[in-house]
């Protein structure tokens, strides 16, 4: 497929959308298959079978031009067909209902152009079951974005994805390092700082930069009371770590499910998700809050490389995460780190939700566990429990993800990125920064 | 009022109902992986997808018989156990749990992807593959049973072959497990160095166990369709938690564990929701809202897999001695 | 069963192992074991550099050196479990060079760990029968039809029983590996090994954490394994052991082999005193894990 204009055009968050395929996938109609391949599966769905129809002739020029796109979508309904040789298409649909029929500009011929704003055509049934619809075709010249921009699109938006994954990688790679938990309460802990902020920006309304600072507080806090609460208790029965991690897993459900008691099921928006993409770099477009998040992202993973490299607290986090046992016996308070290590876990983990509020954009019940597996993956990827490689992890996971988008369907985008993952633990297991494990 | 009657009488049907058998058969293999070998699988939902769409689309976009259809299943999670064995099967126990997650995940979003939508029938999922299956019926058409327990001819087919099997998979893995192959099985949970020193191949021992267990979890996918449509809805990560909250509930290193987990849990869950959604109708909860007390399962789920497993880890049926746990 | 079972206070002690000179890398009359140039480096460390070493047959080696010397790295390379960087070295005339650990099991060469690897929740008599080679019920598909190998699990059972008796242990056999005592473990540990009938057992430091009640019992069991034909390749920090049974010593430091010989002459060479010295003369011998403490404070350092 041609990267067109068209694509570009469109809202830069529109198809992050589907970002949330957890969320859409049970709204998503299930029959898009093309009339040509219809006879296989569901027959009974088949656009042929359809007793409502539109057609149309798509000529430029008295010159029938096959090949062209055509796509009905409407009524939760979605549906495409091509032009034959003679032109001429049909689309069936389920219901007398009103729906939008867009042609593909990208596959005229070069030259060729619909008339402006008639590339999509709203159309409804009259008394008859048939419709046609004609698309008006004109000489012109269209501004393609052309790939290489496509390439810096996508590579800004993973870059921004990427560096908000950092943010509760890290934590995450922290946590496992100094405790050995694979904490999968980690997406709760994410999904709590948005939550946050929706409550104390548009329920209580804070001002956003107050509602935003609060909720990064109270993400710090929960993660202080989890430890004391649950996970410092825990160690000291002396209780085994895939029992932790399981405790873990039932915790994860547990809060989730919390979550969704309290705030319902739905969607909703923190202020200023929705601005318009009013900064023009070269060929991207974003709006501030985009750039806003990537600046926050950069300015936080800093200061946290300060304080592991450079602060004693930080030194003493990298000594325990390295060998415990051997930390503490040179002096080091391993179960006060550890608390240092949840606060700050759970905190850059809270920031790192809000932030994938903005870029989803939305906060949802469940948005932290929709990101939890690429998180593990970032961790995963990078070397389990070393802070920087969970960094590089994380960038490569969201690069990747939004570059695949150039040519996965973007409802699969999440399955190259965990793909990526298994090809990387058969040739390189101990993750692109990790040390190849010790024996003996 | 509540009619307690109705509540009672639909938890009892869960102790015979097909998704009892489906959960059991795939905590059992839950059990070979996770309480026999020490294998991490989070990827029970994978081979349970497996066993439903690779029966369903072997029905309807290749019209195979029905044991064609089982035998592409059971393929079909063979090879899947294969792909996640071989690269995790020889490193740290942590990444076998991440990359079979991973992997049930990549199952579930490519059959939920629109790409594939005439063969997988994307998010709406697929139907119309009972008819092999009903056709092999012997009960004759009409109503049997008594009280809740009257079910038509299909219905008590599915029941039967769902148990059947749950049966025979319980005597199969109680006669391996206490063989020379579940005693290096258990060697491999206990040290997997000591056991290579003593000769015994770990890796192909492991990817035995995975394979073995994720069969299980296939053919109790193919049960769990058999009474509904294929939705990939249902594969999602908490389908695997819900698994390993069976698994837990009766005792991981366990034979009957997981079958008599899959009653209790479902049992339980089916009496706990009816009576808090029949609670809510009769006002006795005016804080809460009918699709609120549907998600309080899911909370409460959650909850005892925390409290199961820092209390009493080995389980129902699990002897503390035996099994504390799985290091 | 030999007769010299019961305890002896001089064990006999074999000699003339070696050709020429002892020496660093000296030749052996009857080697089974041979390395060549096997090098193994973690990161910038050089765990292991060992240019040739030959362990004589139908004797007991010591493998002996200050802690981070390279010994259980060395135990490890030459049993498979840990892969080297170069190097070549063979069993009995075959190669062991990418050899997986479980074949080289099977190939005769048997060996414990430094931290007793009982199988906890197996009951001690499935600890020991699990130790049996080539059983006909280890495959997946034979297991579930018991009568394909009954007979032969009761002949591993019969033998596993026996030894058992051997080693003091045949009242425990129905008991969980875990509720036996560290020596006990130990004492296990080695009579699992003998269940495979190997050519030579390397036990990775069999004194540690034992009792010393068990200790006279532990050491008999070693010289017995002699006594019936096995060579036994053993690390051991305990001197006065080395000593008492050991008819070879072959002495590490800092990944390479620094001396070999007679266990009561090589410990006047001035290179094992050097050894010993060097790497603890800011350390109390033995109590402390230098190695691991140098590399915290590399790590602390390396950062400022």
């Amino acid at each position: 497929m041609e990267p067109t204009q068209s694509v570009a055009k469109r809202s830069p968050r529109r198809w992050l959308v589907l970002l949330g395929i957890l969320l859409s996938a049970l709204t998503l109609s299930g029959i898009a298959a093309s009339p040509a391949m219809a006879d296989t599966v569901s027959t009974e769905d088949s656009p042929e079978d359809f007793e409502y129809f539109f057609t149309g002739n798509v000529t430029f020029d008295d010159e029938p031009l096959e090949g062209v796109r055509i796509t009905v979508e409407g009524d939760g309904y979605e549906a495409e067909t091509e032009t034959d040789a003679e032109g001429k298409w049909r689309l069936g649909v389920p219901e007398k209902a009103e729906y939008e029929l867009t042609l593909d500009e990208d596959t005229l011929p070069k030259g060729v152009v619909v008339a402006e704003g008639q590339a999509t055509i709203k159309s409804e049934f009259g008394l008859t079951k048939l419709k046609a619809v004609n698309f008006f075709l004109g000489e012109g010249q269209r501004t393609t974005t052309d790939i290489g921009a496509q390439v810096l699109i996508r590579f800004i938006n993973g870059l921004n994805f990427g560096l908000l994954l950092a943010l509760a990688a890290i934590g995450l790679s922290l946590i496992f390092g100094t405790t050995g938990l694979s904490n999968f309460a980690h997406a709760e802990m994410v999904t709590f700082g948005a939550l946050m902020v929706l409550t104390f920006g548009v329920d209580l309304a804070f001002p956003i930069w107050l509602a935003i600072i609060i909720a990064i507080v109270l993400s710090a806090a929960l993660g202080w009371t989890l430890d004391a609460v649950i996970w410092k208790p825990l160690r000291r029965r002396g209780v085994g770590l895939i029992q932790l991690m399981i405790v873990s897993i039932g915790l994860s459900l547990a809060v989730r499910y919390i979550y969704q008691f309290l705030y319902g099921g739905s969607t909703r928006q923190l202020p200023g998700a929705t601005l318009a993409s009013d900064i023009h770099l070269g060929p991207v477009s974003m709006s501030w809050v985009d750039l806003a998040s990537m600046i926050t992202s950069v300015v936080v993973l800093g200061a946290v490389a300060y304080f592991l490299l450079r602060t004693r607290i930080g030194k003493a986090t990298r000594a325990v995460s390295d060998n415990a046992s051997l930390a503490a016996a040179s002096g080091i308070d391993v179960d006060r780190v550890i608390r240092i290590v949840w606060v700050m876990g759970a905190a850059l983990a809270g920031l790192s939700g809000i932030l994938w509020a903005y870029f989803r954009p939305g906060v949802s019940w469940d948005m932290g566990f929709q990101i939890l597996l690429l998180i593990f993956a970032a961790v995963t990827l990078g070397g389990l429990g070393t802070a920087f490689g969970a960094l590089v992890g994380s960038i490569i996971v969201g690069l990747f993800i939004e570059m695949s988008t150039l040519w996965l369907p973007s409802d699969m985008k999440y399955v190259g990125a965990l793909v990526v993952l298994i090809l990387v633990l058969l040739f390189r297991p101990q993750g692109i920064l990790g040390r190849r494990e010790r024996i003996g | 009022m509540i009619d307690w009657i109705q509540i009672f009488s639909n938890a009892a049907q869960e102790l015979i109902s097909p998704t009892t058998a489906a959960y059991a058969l795939a905590a059992l293999g839950l059990a070979i992986h996770f309480g026999y070998t020490g294998l991490l699988n989070f990827g029970q939902a994978g081979f349970m997808a497996l066993g439903a769409y690779g029966y369903a689309i072997s029905i309807l976009s290749f019209g195979f018989p029905v044991w064609g259809a089982v035998l592409v299943g059971i393929g079909a999670s063979v090879v899947f156990a294969l792909i996640l064995g071989i690269p995790t099967l020889r490193l740290r126990a942590d990444y076998l749990a991440i990359v079979t997650i991973a992997a049930a995940e990549i199952l579930r979003l490519t059959f939920t992807t629109n790409t594939f939508a005439d063969i997988t029938g994307s998010a709406s999922g697929l139907q119309g593959y009972k008819g092999g299956f009903a056709d092999l019926n012997p009960i004759p058409t009409g109503s049997y049973g008594f009280g809740p327990f009257t079910y038509n001819a299909y219905d008590w087919w599915i029941r039967i072959v769902g148990w059947s099997l749950v049966v025979i998979l319980a005597l199969v893995t109680w006669l391996i497990m206490r063989s020379p192959w579940g005693r290096v099985i258990k060697g491999i949970r206990e040290d997997e160095d000591a056991v290579r020193a003593l000769g015994k191949n770990v890796y192909s021992y492991k990817m035995q166990s995975l394979i073995l267990g994720g069969v299980y979890g296939t053919l109790g996918g193919m049960i769990f369709i058999l009474p509904r449509s294929v939705v990939p809805a249902n594969y999602q990560t908490s389908l695997t938690f819900f698994v390993y909250a069976i698994l837990l509930l009766g005792g991981a290193a366990t034979i009957l564990g997981p079958v008599i987990g899959s009653v209790i849990f479902w049992v339980l869950l089916s009496f706990f929701s009816g009576f808090v959604a029949r609670a809510v109708e009769a006002g006795w909860l005016p804080f809460m809202s009918q699709v609120q007390a549907g998600q309080l399962r899911f909370i409460l789920v959650g909850i005892a897999i925390m409290l199961i497993v820092i209390f009493r880890p080995q389980g129902i049926f699990g002897n503390k001695k035996e099994l504390a746990f799985v290091k | 069963m030999s007769s010299n079972v019961t305890p002896t206070s001089t064990p006999v002690k074999t000699t003339g192992l070696h050709v020429g000179d002892a020496g660093p890398g000296c030749r052996k009359v009857d080697p089974i074991l041979i390395a060549d140039n096997v090098r193994r480096t973690f990161g910038g460390l050089t765990a292991v550099d060992v240019e040739h070493v030959e362990v004589p047959r139908g004797a007991i080696t010591a493998l002996i050196g200050p802690n981070g010397a390279g010994k259980t790295t060395l135990f490890n390379l030459l049993t498979g479990f840990d892969k080297p960087d170069s190097g070549k070295w063979e069993f009995d005339g075959r190669s062991l060079a990418h050899v997986p650990a479980y074949r080289v099991a099977r190939m005769g060469l048997i060996r414990t760990f430094q931290l007793t690897k009982s199988l906890a929740l197996l009951t001690v008599l499935d600890n020991m029968k699990l130790g049996a080679k080539g059983q006909i019920g280890e495959n997946l598909f034979r297991s579930f039809l018991p009568f394909l190998w009954r007979k032969q699990d009761d002949e591993i059972e019969a033998k596993a029983l026996e030894i058992l008796a051997r080693f003091k242990l045949d009242t425990k056999k129905d008991d969980y590996a875990a509720s036996l005592s560290g020596g006990q473990r130990k004492l296990l540990e080695m009579a699992r090994a003998l269940m495979s009938d190997p050519t030579l057992v390397m036990l990775d430091e069999p004194m540690a954490g034992v009792n010393p009640a068990l200790t006279q019992s532990l050491l008999d069991h070693v010289l017995d394994l002699k006594s019936k034909g096995m060579t036994v390749l053993f690390v051991e920090h305990d001197m006065h052991m080395v000593r008492h049974i050991a008819d070879w010593v072959i002495v590490m430091a800092e990944g390479k082999i620094v001396a070999e010989g007679d266990p009561h002459l090589v410990m006047q060479d001035p290179a094992v005193i050097d050894a010993y010295l060097g790497a603890h003369h800011d350390a109390d011998i033995g109590t402390t894990d230098t190695e691991h403490v140098e590399v915290l404070k590399e790590l602390i350092d390396d950062e400022q």
